[in-house]
């Protein structure tokens, strides 16, 4: 069954006002239980308006959205519910640090959740481990840590919830490149772990393709398409029109078709565009 | 050639909040020179030190020891402060903690107004650089209503009223997405090509870096690199292990080089890839 479902979802901003515009328009999607998504889109598209629909913070105008098979909108009670069922993770997080102890900011979900302080304790150090944050930094103030670290624990905390699903906002935005990859890594690990439900919104194809089983690219309130991340990439020149940045590599392979090369349309890694080149040479090679 | 930024053996320090407080150095003896009309990145993982060094050049930051000269004037010289930030002006990650005023012309007229220039002065340097960042269509916008790509480009018009022969730049496409990147390197680039504007500019996008005449990796408050764009991405594994990356063209080329294939080691960019490979292949 899917985990989340959208039916004719349409969102409009300042309604009956000259700012009235539509932000989401009929869009229809399924996401299954278990699957990593990539959600891309240029600045505007709608991307983060959808995803604000998933955990009740926007109400749809017109459709519905479907959390486990429930509508949630207007019933007080399923929609807390669904806040513990879907747990946001913002963009730069750690600016919602707030605790005195790294311990206490993570420990503060599952608090609210009403579990036992051994229920907390237990998750705490789950999310701590899951993160790669130390034991010793849980009794430092929040502040003290470094900006990966910071990140991390602010991650921790939402994952303590122990959410069905999963959301990110830019999770590795600001951050170097080693600190890009261990966040990707993190969630990696998180996912296997867990085999949970998991919705990473990036402007980074190059990041996204590294976790994501299938990717939805949103366009102008609109799903311009939701397939297998391969076959995503295969329409590289389309996603470029519409203002995303495809991987340098993935482009460099075009080109190469473009001249008569067979490399495949659906490269997007530098290892997958290698294999592509080596099997060519040595093909040429008997031939 | 005349250099116009020059740090020499700089040390400094930020101290923590305990008590005592405790010294965590930062720069740790760093001399560079950037010479007038340069375009120079800057990489290095963050707590490097490269955002510490970068706003030594324009006296935020004043070196424990050692000595920071902008166009020949030293960045201890309280006397100079003023002309100091006018020579190098400062361009920060999140444009919307650098603008100040509703409408976009009063903001990229903010530094000039407290400068006070004159207003006819104030109007012609206003429209130049809204007309150099390619933003003079929304000088009577409101600057929240811009995208960011946008916004970041108001930001440097603003610096750019000041007339400075420099620009520093941390991390300005780090909140961007890639059209406002494409944007803001496009407008940094002509500066430098049309202007003649000194750029140092720090970046964790290689592929931006890949831009410059020159790339410093700075590394646990010391210069780790200097070089042409070629000579620092050719040396793959150093770079990885400093935890920085190459541009994925250059990452490909070395991998097929240690496949045993015969590829120039200095490949940076997409055209020289596309060519090296067809020749290749062929």
């Amino acid at each position: 069954m899917s985990i989340i479902k959208t039916e004719d979802l349409t969102y409009v901003y300042g309604e009956k006002t000259p700012f009235r515009k539509v932000a989401l328009d009929n869009v229809n999607i399924e996401i299954n239980e278990g699957e990593v998504v990539g959600v891309i889109g240029h600045t505007g598209s709608g991307k983060s308006t959808l995803i604000q629909h998933f955990n009740g913070l926007l109400k749809p105008t017109s459709g519905r959205v479907l959390i486990d098979g429930e509508d949630f909108t207007g019933d007080k009670k399923k929609l807390r519910e669904v806040r513990f069922k879907v747990g946001l993770v913002f963009q730069y997080p750690e600016y919602q640090l707030f605790e005195e102890t790294v311990y206490k900011d993570i420990a503060y979900g599952p608090k609210n959740m009403g579990l036992s302080p051994e229920q907390r304790d237990a998750r705490v150090l789950e999310s701590a481990q899951l993160t790669g944050l130390d034991e010793s930094l849980l009794q430092k103030s929040p502040f003290e840590l470094s900006g990966g670290q910071k990140r991390r624990a602010a991650i921790a905390g939402v994952m303590a919830m122990d959410p069905k699903v999963l959301i990110l906002d830019e999770p590795a935005s600001g951050l170097d490149p080693q600190g890009r990859d261990r966040i990707f890594e993190m969630l990696r690990t998180y996912h296997e772990v867990k085999k949970n439900t998991m919705l990473i919104v990036s402007h980074s194809m190059e990041d996204i393709v590294k976790i994501a089983d299938r990717i939805l690219v949103m366009n102008e309130g609109r799903v311009f398409c939701f397939d297998r991340t391969r076959k995503v990439f295969s329409r590289a020149e389309e996603l470029e029109r519409i203002g995303l940045a495809v991987p340098q590599v993935t482009r460099v392979i075009h080109r190469l078709n473009a001249m008569g090369f067979d490399l495949g349309e659906d490269v997007y890694t530098v290892k997958y565009a290698e294999g592509q080149i080596l099997s060519r040479l040595k093909a040429g090679g008997e031939g | 050639m005349q250099v116009f930024l020059n740090a020499d053996n700089v040390r400094f320090s930020y101290l923590s909040d305990d008590e005592p407080p405790v010294k965590n150095e930062v720069l740790k003896g760093v001399s560079l020179k950037v010479e007038k009309g340069e375009f120079v990145a800057v990489l290095g993982h963050n707590g490097s030190g490269k955002s510490t060094l970068a706003k030594c050049f324009n006296a935020i930051n004043i070196p424990e020891s050692g000595t920071v000269t902008v166009n020949g004037m030293d960045t201890k010289d309280d006397s100079r402060l003023l002309d100091i930030r006018k020579s190098a002006g400062m361009v920060f990650q999140n444009p919307d903690n650098q603008i100040v005023a509703t409408i976009v012309e009063e903001d990229v007229a903010f530094a000039l107004e407290n400068l006070g220039v004159e207003p006819e002065e104030i109007r012609k340097r206003v429209d130049v650089s809204l007309k150099l960042v390619d933003m003079y269509d929304y000088r009577m916008h409101a600057p929240h209503k811009l995208s960011g790509g946008q916004k970041q480009r108001v930001a440097i018009a603003g610096i750019l009223a000041m007339e400075p022969e420099c620009i520093l730049l941390d991390e300005p496409t780090a909140m961007l997405d890639p059209r406002g990147r494409t944007e803001v390197m496009e407008t940094i680039k002509q500066l430098n090509e049309t202007k003649g504007t000194t750029i140092v500019l720090i970046t964790h996008y290689m592929e931006e870096a890949a831009q410059a005449d020159r790339v410093v990796v700075i590394d646990g408050g010391e210069v780790m690199l200097d070089g042409t764009p070629k000579e620092i991405f050719s040396q793959v594994e150093t770079m990885k292990n400093l935890g920085l990356d190459v541009p994925q063209v250059t990452e490909l080329v070395w991998r097929l080089r240690k496949d045993g294939y015969d590829l120039p080691a200095d490949i940076i960019t997409e055209d020289e890839c596309v060519e090296a490979l067809a020749g290749l292949m062929s």
